[in-house]
């Protein structure tokens, strides 16, 4: 079994930065608390979906809330565990390993804190294989899991206790309940057996951030460019290299939405990209031809270092490579498209998957 | 007429200049800067007078630019000890005060950490009872172990009470320590408003030092004026509020060169270019103030946030060493700085540099150089010199925030 040592942290937060395409909340603080949790507790070991037994009991565990509000008021470690040892009550039965409900940004890193607390691994895998900005978009959800029994808990030792119909009297409660607890929690749902664990997750992807993030800072070490490397790595698509010249941002029902135009440079030279985001960058087209439409990934990269930037720090002037991955199958099926595809989001278009859009285009 | 003084003391030169009613510049000295740094002062100060025999009593307003504070941090030196109150406990203890900072600096500071309960939600509701008593004992305790304090309450930006009841508390106590209150330094983002109040504590006998030494040049010269310091937004603050809040100077050196060549140029829009001896620095200028930058901002490797002038920082500057491997050819980062008249070729020195490359091809002409000295075939040195063209061309591109032309403003030693 592989264990996490202080590098791997680091170079998870990188990669998850990445796959967070853009959103998920800066993982700085989760770095800090996983890089605290790891030094005080030991390194944390990580457990693969093939070596997960079947009658093992898993708990996704995350914080739910304004990442502002996180980045001011940091949990505390007690906090992440307390919502899962309430579970545990409830279960009558102690949980095997924990695992990220998302890979993209800060909630990848805070089952770490909780494995290295308690002392027991992390499953390497999650539930959307990216960052998503709503609740019901989990690959449980698409298999028909419901949330079952929901904990959430705060810093001053609050704890409750729910039992939601279904993911979106889930969602309702838990909102209201997290800003009563001073606007972020701690959280748990979806408590699965192993066995249906292998049914309904992503594997691999903690795996997959840590390796993203190693390129990036390998590439850095040699002064070199990583995202041909990245591209490798996720069978992606360079879409587009450019300069960004212009930025619509809006704060609108709770999310970050807008759109970046891209002007290219180099190949890219006298086109024009459009990216649209809702929190994560949703839907790239170049002149008017779609490139890349949800649920595929959408990352955009600074041009030299690789490093990944977010949709609230695009900036004018900014260089940037947009690069594309495609979207794990389980959210190209009929229900993953929608809960999760282009029109879900409100644009007026069909799913295509990015390999096609990209045919013939720059895969590597 | 009444004249005003202003100088800056920068890693490679100290630059001085008198200025008259109208704002037009009488007199002005450039020196390298010395490891004493007062002295640079003093001395910068005399050669003016010299220069320009105004009336020393005239002189009404001296306005000093230091990166004294900067430099404290970056190596680490002359730091003080610093006692670190955080209010929020419960909250927060996942990740402690100091974390992610470097032994030398940990230590440095000392590791005197008390998180105590207390702090407000977003919402300005307590999280929990501020801990007086606890806060008393650890003050008591640090009593004569720090010599600063700084008190760092969760959303203080939002609700300042506790904070301020935290450093009533401690004067009460001790007296003799100075405190630095979260709020004033830094908005929300606890962790680098943290840090940076912490980093502010530290500075306070390098700052002590620094007015005292700017006090004791014009005093030994007689010149009675007002005294300020240049601070990151490109405001002056007075040298009593620099005492308090010293770490506001900490990026006064690039704001300095942005003010003054808006001031010489007279443009209220602009791309300033400082081409100084290490790195040229490039910013804007957005009606008539210096850009701010929204990102955190790392400080001698410690993760901040308070507001700082929007900077793109390339590594070449008239010190940059040009290295030859063959038909390779690299451009920096590193320079030889202030030693340029030591080391650089056409002063007669062993190393080749980017002056050197410019006074190879004649576009410049510095007294004590030759441009024989230099070992550059003339090919080579037009190479060099357009891939450094090339970098400053890209760095003003990345800063530029419409495709409309701007008017670009070059200053600094390498400007020339």
């Amino acid at each position: 079994m592989k264990q996490l040592n202080e590098q791997a942290i680091e170079d998870i937060a990188m990669g998850a930065a990445v796959l967070g395409t853009g959103g998920g909340g800066d993982p700085f603080i989760g770095k800090m608390m996983a890089l605290e949790a790891v030094k005080k507790y030991g390194p944390v070991s990580v457990v693969t979906v093939d070596e997960l037994e079947d009658q093992a009991q898993v708990v996704p565990v995350c914080m739910i809330g304004a990442p502002t509000v996180m980045a001011e008021k940091i949990p505390s470690m007690e906090q992440v565990t307390a919502a899962i040892e309430c579970l545990e009550q409830e279960k009558g039965q102690a949980v095997d390993a924990v695992m990220p409900i998302e890979i993209g940004g800060v909630n990848s890193l805070i089952p770490i804190v909780a494995a290295a607390k308690k002392g027991i691994p992390v499953l390497d895998a999650d539930a959307m294989g990216r960052a998503f900005p709503e609740s019901q978009m989990v690959t449980f959800h698409l298999e028909g899991y419901l949330p079952g029994s929901v904990t959430l808990a705060d810093e001053k030792g609050n704890v409750t206790l729910l039992r939601p119909i279904d993911g979106a009297w889930s969602e309702r409660l838990a909102r209201a309940i997290t800003v009563e607890m001073g606007g972020s929690a701690s959280m748990c749902d979806y408590w699965l057996s192993g066995a249906d664990v292998k049914r309904a997750v992503i594997p691999g992807t903690l795996h997959t951030v840590e390796k993203i993030g190693r390129i990036i800072r390998e590439a850095h070490g040699k002064m070199e460019n990583p995202v041909r490397n990245i591209l490798r790595e996720l069978q992606g698509y360079e879409l587009f290299t450019g300069k960004v010249v212009h930025i619509e941002r809006s704060i609108d029902g709770g999310f970050t939405r807008g759109k970046a135009a891209i002007e290219g440079t180099d190949r890219d030279r006298s086109k024009v990209m459009n990216l649209y985001f809702q929190n994560e960058h949703l839907l790239a087209e170049e002149d008017g031809k779609l490139r890349a439409v949800p649920p595929d990934l959408i990352a955009v990269l600074d041009e030299e270092t690789g490093y990944p930037v977010t949709t609230e720090n695009i900036r004018y002037g900014a260089r940037v490579t947009v690069v594309a991955f495609p979207a794990h199958l389980k959210w190209r099926t009929e229900v993953g498209l929608e809960t999760a595809g282009p029109r879900y989001f409100g644009y007026d278009c069909d799913y295509i998957p990015v390999e096609k859009l990209c045919k013939g285009g720059k895969a590597e | 007429m009444t004249y005003r003084l202003g100088i800056d003391v920068g890693g490679t030169n100290t630059d001085a200049v008198i200025l008259d009613e109208s704002r037009q510049v009488v007199a002005k000295v450039k020196q390298p800067t010395t490891s004493d740094v007062m002295t640079g002062i003093y001395r910068a100060i005399e050669k003016l007078l010299a220069q320009a025999p105004v009336d020393r009593g005239s002189i009404r307003y001296a306005m000093l630019g230091t990166t004294q504070c900067t430099n404290a941090i970056v190596e680490r030196k002359q730091l003080n000890r610093v006692g670190i109150i955080r209010i929020g406990a419960q909250a927060t203890t996942a990740v402690p005060p100091l974390a992610g900072w470097d032994d030398t600096l940990r230590q440095v500071i000392g590791e005197h950490i008390h998180v105590l309960s207390g702090g407000y939600e977003y919402s300005g509701k307590t999280i929990a009872p501020f801990d007086e008593e606890g806060l008393k004992q650890a003050v008591r305790e640090m009593r004569g172990k720090v010599q600063s304090i700084a008190v760092i309450g969760v959303f203080s930006p939002v609700r300042v009470e506790q904070e301020r009841q935290a450093a009533q508390i401690i004067r009460e106590i001790a007296p003799e320590m100075h405190v630095s209150l979260s709020h004033e330094i830094g908005s929300i983002g606890l962790v680098e408003r943290e840090n940076a109040t912490i980093l502010n504590a530290a500075l306070m006998n390098v700052i002590q030092g620094v007015v005292d030494g700017f006090n004791g040049a014009l005093q030994k010269h007689r010149i009675g004026a007002e005294l300020y310091l240049g601070q990151n937004d490109g405001t002056l603050m007075s040298s009593q509020y620099a005492l308090q809040y010293p770490i506001f100077t900490i990026a006064c050196g690039p704001t300095n060169s942005i003010r003054g060549a808006m001031h010489l140029s007279g443009l209220k829009d602009a791309i300033i270019v400082d081409i100084g001896g290490t790195t040229t620095d490039v910013g804007v200028v957005q009606k008539g103030f210096p850009r701010q930058s929204a990102l955190a901002v790392d400080v001698g490797g410690v993760r901040t946030n308070f507001r700082m002038p929007d900077i793109l920082s390339i590594g070449l500057g008239g010190g940059t060493v040009i290295h030859e491997k063959g038909s390779e050819l690299t451009i920096g980062p590193e320079s030889v700085g202030y030693l340029l008249p030591e080391r650089g070729q056409a002063f007669g020195g062993p190393v080749l540099t980017a002056t050197d490359v410019a006074i190879c091809l004649g576009l410049a002409d510095i007294p004590g150089t030759d441009p024989t000295r230099v070992r550059l075939s003339p090919a080579y040195a037009q190479r060099a010199h357009r891939r450094m063209v090339e970098k400053v061309a890209d760095a003003i591109d990345r800063m530029k925030t419409s495709p409309d032309a701007v008017p670009v403003v070059l200053v600094g030693g390498g400007a020339s």
